[in-house]
């Protein structure tokens, strides 16, 4: 579990970051925490001739909350999302995802910015953010640009960021409702069989409007956009339950792999996202 | 000059011997990190060796091109099998008679087989050196399936053995059979059967999985060309068998080598083996003449390192109508993997497996078990097992379950119904061992009260009632096992491995002040012999266990013995620690009646001393009687005070155990929730309560992990599908189920101290608890077996088939 040879450089700024990835060309790959990218490289899956380590650049860290908008800069850990008291307010989907991350050790050193970033579909916070409508803030040469999250997965591993840029934060808008992510997996320290984030508003008794993404369960995340519009206007019974689930149903993709196969995964995330629904209404 | 003596109980309690919680002397360094396991060995000059492994898991090697390894700076040496070849060194001998490629010799035959071993100045050089050795491989027709072994054109794995019709273990059928072991009276069971009022049958997969100890395996070999010496550091649980098969296969004289087995992190019969990076680094210190390090990673320990159990184990059992079991047949094929390197007593290629009558009074019983070749990695170690009994345990304990389900009868009365009875012991089996001593029914009688089973049942059914009515999706699971193992290996009639005897042994020291050191053949991983035996001995000799030092593990100073594994520490270096202590006790009377000018039958043992008879106030304390065999001249008698003591067992010994599960099952997700684990050990002889406490919850972790999601698992293409802990299941503090221990007392009638050894015990019966507990939860909807791990997938699987998903 050795990793190949790499160079290793530790910039102070975002733009000296950006600049590096541009001087070192394809070889270069920004590090966070490098709790899912150092094991990539020790098993020899990834081969990086440059690390560009973000830990020094303190303009990276922290959450801010200015009027409605919620601001989490990219080297902010999960540690730190569980540990804001404010940020557990205004969006508590956050946390209670984050603490179904991994371990304390993990989220010690993972960020934010690292698992969004990743581009793996056992990522919990894309997700999440999908969930939210959250915004990436990206910084290349050519300086900034956003994407939204809903827009920023390709396949696993593959994203609507350039190889040139750095995500700098991610926000979106304190959301309105009760909010749940609820998550199946075998043991501390595992990624999702299947999980659901699911914000639910009400208005009168009935559902005003609903958001739902489902994690691991095809080769991005997938925000569910029917499977939300089944529910709103609906008084979110037992039948706009089942329409919301199959909905989700069409949009997901689950592989066969050491988990189970693809039919149990299916079942499971109709299981999970009728809980995630049932507590999001329940906190409403 | 003798002062007030304190009472017997004060001076008792302070000798902390037998009965005693105490606590663990070696945690002190282990819990500060200061434990010296092998990675922390340094050495001046010091190498290190890495793998080459193979990517497949069968092909012809064509070619290995190192030159580009081999010009990478500070790589000192790429050795293949074409460099170990002329030392004889490219195969070795297995311990069940087989042999074993150390390097690749013209082909592979399982996933992360060792093809070359690199040889760097530091760890890093050598793993990317690994990278950079080019080998051109063949890939040939996989065989993962061990019921396709013996199919006519299957595909041939062993080469090697070409035309060799006959094994270590009797007639081979086919290229790819390795031995058939029959145990018991097949024309008898078979008539039984035939005849009987109801039998059940069922095939019981006890799948493979890996001991998989936090350290993973490795060595220092350190060959000194000046005096000729070769020290080998190593993760060795047998450190003794390992010297003697060195020397016999590297032809050094066997004074010249020493084996030392520093702390250890766990072992659970993973190191029990001889594993080509051993033999590897000895050749590479002994061609460079510097000290080499292997230490493997997990990954390379999952896939290469031996496995355990992977047993198909088809069974029959018989009853009469109203529930007493008459016969039991049982056919098991064993997957081997590419070679046979199960480690057990020679003459039982398939370990103790003919304890498989378990608790019960079977009349007549069949046994043949068929091992095959597969292309996965060698192994079949006892993980944290006596021989093969935990897949015994788990095989006998479902046909229980399944005899139960044909009978229509309570589990819990079919066991006690058949139980052998505390006045038949010891108990000859149809299997042919004669069980030492037990009382099953107040042990059962014990259990089922504890955790109030009429009361589980009738809450069992009313939730069954609640999950028809829709109200809940939850069932729940109630496993009942009731085990008996057989452990303490063993009697050197007809225990052996490689033909060394399964004695162990212990050497005392008295040093002149009253403090001792016993040094024993055996080494702990973790079971805590610096603690017990120091007060199993402080229990015959009166002399505080805090001033007694256990030493293992090193060959120059330790005497001869055969290691820790199989739960025979306690059982057989125990006795000898006992019996090496009654050795010093007899001395030290004679002194004492010398001192005291006495006869030597006119003083008698009182906790720490000998007092004239009669006369309690004249005595001589074991502290007084050191010194004097140290400063006195007694006429004839030698002066010191030592003793050794090789113990040969006069039988195994047969700890066993109630354990009760309940389990919450969500028939949805297939998660499941422990609610109640009970754990009733007899062990005969308790020697610390806290200790045993530890073994029961480290023991049942382990089996909890094993029955609910560990598992080695091969795709068709024989690549292994689960190399990592991200996958390999290893429960952590939050999974770990909350256990309740209890136990009876049930004396072995052989053993000095009457103990019978209880690290393997939670494994072996907390494996069919936890099982039985999924069964159950689905009996009432018409399961009778499905197999393990029962992860959520699995559990799913069984309710979707049951036809609960709607
Ligand atoms: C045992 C274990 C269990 C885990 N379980 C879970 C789990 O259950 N759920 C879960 O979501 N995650 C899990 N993880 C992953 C963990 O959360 C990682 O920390 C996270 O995925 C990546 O964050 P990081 O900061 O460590 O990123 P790194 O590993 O440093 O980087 C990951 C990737 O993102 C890129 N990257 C990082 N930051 C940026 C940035 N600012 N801009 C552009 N690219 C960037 C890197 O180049 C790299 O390709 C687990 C990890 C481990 C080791």
């Amino acid at each position: 579990m050795i990793p190949a040879p790499f160079d290793y450089h530790r910039p102070d700024t975002v733009e000296a970051a950006v600049k590096l990835i541009a001087d070192l060309g394809d070889s270069a790959r920004v590090i966070a925490g490098g709790h899912s990218l150092i094991p990539l490289m020790k098993m020899r899956m990834t081969d990086i001739a440059h690390l560009v380590d973000l830990q020094k650049i303190g303009a990276l860290k922290g959450i801010a909350i200015d009027g409605g908008t919620v601001t989490i800069g990219a080297m902010t850990t999960q540690h730190e999302l569980i540990g804001s008291a404010a940020l557990g307010s205004a969006a508590p989907i956050i946390r209670e995802a984050a603490l179904q991350i991994a371990d304390p050790q993990v989220r010690y050193v993972g960020t934010i910015g690292g698992n969004v970033a990743n581009g793996d579909p056992g990522n919990d916070m894309p997700g999440v953010m999908q969930c939210l409508d959250a915004t990436y803030h990206l910084r290349g040469p050519d300086g900034e640009r956003t994407v939204k999250a809903r827009d920023f997965y390709e396949a696993a591993y593959f994203t609507a960021r350039a190889d040139d840029e750095i995500l700098t934060a991610v926000s979106f808008e304190v959301p309105v409702g009760g909010q749940a992510y609820v998550k199946q997996k075998r043991k501390t320290g595992d990624y999702a069989t299947a999980a659901a984030a699911v914000i639910i508003a009400k208005s009168g008794g009935n559902c005003s409007a609903a958001s739902i993404a489902m994690t691991n369960l095809s080769d991005t995340p997938v925000w569910c956009e029917a499977a939300g519009d089944a529910l709103v206007g609906s008084s979110l019974g037992a039948a706009d339950i089942d329409n919301a689930v199959d909905a989700m149903q069409a949009v997901i993709n689950p592989q066969d792999d050491n988990k189970g196969p693809a039919a149990f995964k299916r079942h499971a995330a109709a299981v999970i996202l009728r809980r995630a629904i049932e507590r999001a209404t329940s906190r409403a | 000059m003798n002062e007030m003596t304190p009472p017997k109980t004060e001076r008792t309690a302070a000798l902390k011997g037998l009965g005693t919680a105490r606590k663990r002397v070696e945690d002190a360094r282990f819990t500060q990190g200061k434990g010296n396991y092998v990675d922390d060995i340094k050495l001046p000059g010091m190498l290190f060796g890495d793998f080459v492994r193979s990517p497949y898991a069968h092909a012809r090697i064509k070619s290995i091109d190192a030159e580009k390894a081999k010009a990478l700076p500070g790589v000192i040496a790429v050795l293949t099998a074409a460099d170990l070849a002329p030392l004889k060194l490219h195969w070795m001998p297995t311990l069940a008679g087989d042999v074993q490629m150390v390097l690749a010799d013209g082909k592979v035959l399982f996933q992360g087989q060792e093809v070359a071993f690199v040889v760097a100045e530091n760890r890093y050089i050598a793993a990317d050196a690994v990278e950079l050795v080019e080998v051109d491989y063949e890939e040939l027709p996989v065989l993962v399936d061990p019921f396709k072994a013996e199919a006519p054109d299957a595909p041939v794995l062993r080469e090697d053995l070409a035309g060799k019709s006959e094994g270590a273990h009797g007639p081979r059928r086919h290229h790819n059979h390795i031995f058939t072991w029959e145990q018991g009276d097949r024309d008898a069971t078979e008539k039984v059967l035939a005849s009987a009022d109801v039998v059940a049958e069922e095939m019981v997969y006890y799948h493979r999985t890996h001991p998989c100890p936090l350290e993973t395996c490795g060595c220092v070999a350190s060959m000194d060309k000046v005096n000729g010496k070769l020290t080998v550091w190593g993760t060795f649980q047998a450190p003794h068998a390992v010297r003697t098969v060195a020397s016999l296969i590297s032809g050094i004289a066997e004074h010249n080598i020493r084996i030392i087995s520093p702390d250890i992190g766990g072992g659970f019969g993973n190191k029990v083996g001889v594993y080509p990076g051993y033999i590897c680094s000895i050749v590479a210190s002994i061609v460079t003449g510097v000290p080499v390090k292997w230490v493997e990673d997990r990954m390379e320990n999952l896939m290469a390192t031996a496995f355990a159990r992977d047993y198909w184990m088809k069974g029959r059992i018989s009853a009469t109508k109203d529930g007493r079991i008459t016969g039991l047949w049982c056919h098991v094929t064993a997957d081997h993997g590419a070679f046979d390197a199960c480690a057990d007593p020679t003459k039982f290629p398939a370990g103790f497996f003919n304890i498989c009558t378990g608790s019960y009074d079977i009349p007549v019983a069949y046994l043949a078990v068929d091992g095959v070749y597969t292309n996965k990695a060698p192994g079949g170690v006892a993980y944290r097992c006596s021989f093969r009994v935990t897949e015994a345990a788990y095989f006998i304990e479902r046909m229980i379950e399944v005899l139960a389900i044909k009978l229509g009868m309570d589990a819990a009365e079919l066991r006690a119904k058949n139980f052998i009875r505390k006045d038949q012991f010891p108990y000859h089996s149809a299997l042919g061992w004669e069980y030492d001593s037990g009382d099953y029914h107040t042990a059962w009688d014990k259990a089922l009260k504890a955790v109030d089973y009429e009361g589980l049942r009738k809450e069992q059914a009313q939730r069954l009632e609640d999950f028809k009515a829709g109200k809940t999706r939850r069932l729940i699971g109630i496993g009942l096992t009731h085990f008996t193992e057989i452990v303490g290996a063993g009697p050197v009639k007809n225990c052996d491995i490689l033909g060394l005897g399964m004695f162990d042994s212990c050497e005392i020291r008295i040093h002149p002040t009253g403090s001792a050191i016993a040094r024993l053949g055996t080494i702990s991983q973790g079971q805590g012999h610096a603690t017990t035996f120091a007060q199993i001995l402080a229990s015959e000799i009166g002399i505080p266990a805090d001033d007694i030092t256990v030493e293992e593990g090193d060959t120059d100073t330790a005497p001869y013995g055969l290691g820790t594994y199989g739960s025979r520490s306690t059982p057989v270096a125990g006795a000898a620690t006992a019996m090496a202590g009654r050795k010093i006790r007899a001395k030290a009377q004679m002194i004492a009646a010398y001192l005291l000018e006495v006869h030597d039958d006119d003083v008698e043992w009182d906790v720490d001393r000998f007092a004239v008879k009669g006369a309690p106030e004249r005595f001589k304390t074991m502290k007084e009687i050191a010194f004097a065999a140290y400063n006195q001249a007694i006429p004839g008698i030698e002066p010191g005070l030592e003793a050794v003591s090789y113990y040969d067992p006069p039988n195994m010994t047969y700890p066993f155990g109630a354990y009760i599960c309940v389990m919450e099952i969500d028939v949805d997700t297939g998660e499941h929730e422990v609610r109640q684990f009970y754990a009733l050990d007899d062990c005969g002889t308790r020697i610390n309560p806290m200790i045993i406490e530890g073994q029961v919850h480290g023991g049942a972790t382990e089996g909890y992990a094993i029955a609910m999601g560990q598992e080695m698992a091969y795709d068709d293409m024989g690549n292994v599908k689960n190399a990592t802990l991200m996958d390999f299941f290893l429960p952590t503090a939050w999974e770990t189920p909350h256990y309740t221990t209890d136990f009876t007392v049930t004396p072995s009638p052989h053993h000095p101290i009457g103990a019978k050894g209880v690290g393997e015990s939670p494994n072996v019966g907390s494996v069919p608890a936890f099982s039985n507990a999924v069964h159950d939860a689905f009996r009432s909807f018409g399961l009778t077996q499905t197999h393990m791990p029962h992860d959520h997938w699995r559990i799913w699987r069984t309710a979707h088939e049951l036809g609960l998903h709607g």
